[in-house]
């Protein structure tokens, strides 16, 4: 076995992506939370770790571009490293969506929230769980299971359809609220992205294992 | 309605999409007409087999890059191109490499109008001790050519196709050994195409060049490539894939005997090689 140091690399690599995927998915986990509890604080620290997030995703992809100029890698090493910078990429953007529902929570001020917005609830835990899965395997390079989670995008889209039609009903009932309820659209559209950037991490994950670059799922919005 | 939504979900798509595999920078040029065919070819040491049942298609007007681990037999199974093995003594060759309909290992060839036709650049530049100008016209002589105006010519296409002329055009009487490494190695590739030879055959071509000389030998390669089939031997994997259009990697056992693992379009083997033992290899985790 040679390239200690480039193995060495690469795990490190994995881990810091693992690190950052937990950093989004508490991000997203929080954000939904602070909504459904109306925790203003709570949405703060999601706004403020955003730069965290962002910080540590750059990280990443210099970690990656000195990795590729100086070793050189090729094959499945390659892959590795362009699917990481692909996802670390989707990460970020997923914080954003995540910082996106933090500040909306500060739009809405103090009123209560309307009543049913259990399919938004549901979005992010789905969308939360299947990243955990995603980055799983992405670690277990397990092409079947990214497959398998691409294939629930469908569920969250669903969900995101069903939540659409609830506000539209409620803006009809209460116009008063319209603008608030514009407000739980933008997060519904929020939590569907961060559903198809998982599908996309679960394509990158593909691309790695198999070397061929697939488009799963295309996104309907 | 909400169903009348203008974001309400849109048709879904049926299908998975499928990309094609991108290929490299000859994209979609890639020629896959055959100039040398290798069939079952073994070779020999005195008792000891270096290759074995090597089987192997050379396309034309591409460069197939031979690479592997040293002693993997690399160089001997270029040297059956054109039985340069032939040089020594213990030497045998068993298998079939026909080109354009002929079995090169056949007994009634004539080897120097093969090895015309099949040039040969090697590791070292061994520019004769001669001028740049002696350096090229030497093989045309050899092959008959005498008419000065027609070796002036020949001279100076074959310098201009090694892009050297520009170097050596105000100093053609000099003597070659004056010359750069670089220098020198287009001048030996000149001196192989001076008599316009269909195959060109460069064993390590650039392992005594600096990085420049290496670059400049590379582009030149990419262009004789257009009208030339090339296959080269190196140990370094950055320049086969940066040069070739095909890849051989070979390798050897525990015998020490060399086979073919794998060959296939340079931008397929080395991003998703099918055999194990070629990804580790390209990858850097043994040789």
């Amino acid at each position: 076995m040679t390239r200690q140091q480039f193995d060495k690399q690469l795990r490190e690599m994995q881990d810091e992506v693992l690190i950052l995927s937990s950093m989004v998915e508490k991000a997203i986990q929080r954000s939904v939370e602070s909504l459904r509890t109306r925790d203003i604080a709570l949405s703060n620290t999601v706004i403020e770790d955003d730069l965290a997030i962002n910080k540590k995703r750059y990280e990443i992809e210099e970690k990656c571009i000195h990795t590729i100029a100086l070793q050189q890698p090729m094959a499945a090493d390659l892959r590795v490293l362009v699917a990481v910078l692909f996802i670390v990429t989707e990460l970020e953007r997923m914080a954003d969506h995540a910082e996106g529902i933090g500040r909306i929570n500060l739009m809405l001020g103090e009123e209560p929230l309307p009543a049913q917005l259990g399919q938004i609830w549901e979005m992010g835990e789905r969308a939360s769980d299947m990243l955990q899965r995603a980055i799983t395997a992405f670690i277990d390079r397990d092409a079947q299971a990214a497959r398998a989670i691409c294939d629930e995008d469908d569920v969250v889209d669903g969900l995101y359809d069903s939540a659409y039609d609830a506000l539209i009903h409620m803006m009809i009932d209460e116009p008063k609220d319209v603008q608030r309820i514009t407000y739980l659209i933008w997060t519904s559209h929020n939590l569907e992205r961060i559903a198809d950037r998982v599908t996309n991490i679960c394509e990158r994950v593909i691309f790695m294992v198999t070397g061929v670059l697939e488009e799963i799922n295309v996104s309907r919005y | 309605m909400a169903g009348d939504s203008p974001l309400r979900t849109p048709p879904k798509v049926a299908a998975p999409v499928v990309r094609p595999r991108a290929r490299g920078a000859a994209a979609g040029a890639v020629s896959t007409d055959v100039r040398i065919r290798a069939e079952h070819v073994s070779v020999s040491y005195g008792d000891r087999r270096a290759i074995e049942d090597v089987t192997i298609d050379i396309h034309d007007r591409a460069v197939t890059a031979i690479i592997g681990p040293s002693g993997c037999g690399k160089s001997t199974l270029l040297r059956a191109f054109n039985r340069m093995n032939d040089l020594i003594p213990s030497a045998r060759s068993t298998g079939r490499v026909e080109m354009d309909g002929v079995d090169v290992l056949g007994r009634n060839i004539d080897i120097v109008r093969l090895r015309r036709r099949v040039g040969m650049v090697f590791q070292k530049p061994n520019a004769f001790p001669m001028s740049i100008y002696e350096n090229i016209a030497y093989g045309p002589r050899q092959h008959g050519q005498k008419r000065r105006a027609r070796l002036d010519e020949i001279v100076e296409s074959t310098l201009r196709r090694a892009a050297l002329w520009d170097d050596v055009d105000d100093r053609l009487g000099a003597s070659a050994v004056g010359l750069s490494g670089g220098q020198q190695q287009r001048l030996c590739i000149a001196r192989a195409l001076a008599v316009e030879p269909h195959v060109l055959l460069m064993d390590e071509p650039c392992s005594a060049l600096d990085p420049i000389a290496t670059l400049k030998i590379e582009d030149l390669m990419r262009d004789l490539a257009r009208e030339l089939t090339i296959v080269i031997v190196t140990h370094n994997m950055q320049q086969a894939a940066r040069v070739s259009d095909y890849t051989a990697f070979m390798l050897a056992g525990e015998e020490r005997i060399g086979r073919l693992v794998e060959f296939g379009l340079t931008d397929v083997l080395y991003t998703t090689p099918s055999d194990a033992r070629t990804e580790e290899y390209i990858t850097g985790r043994f040789g």
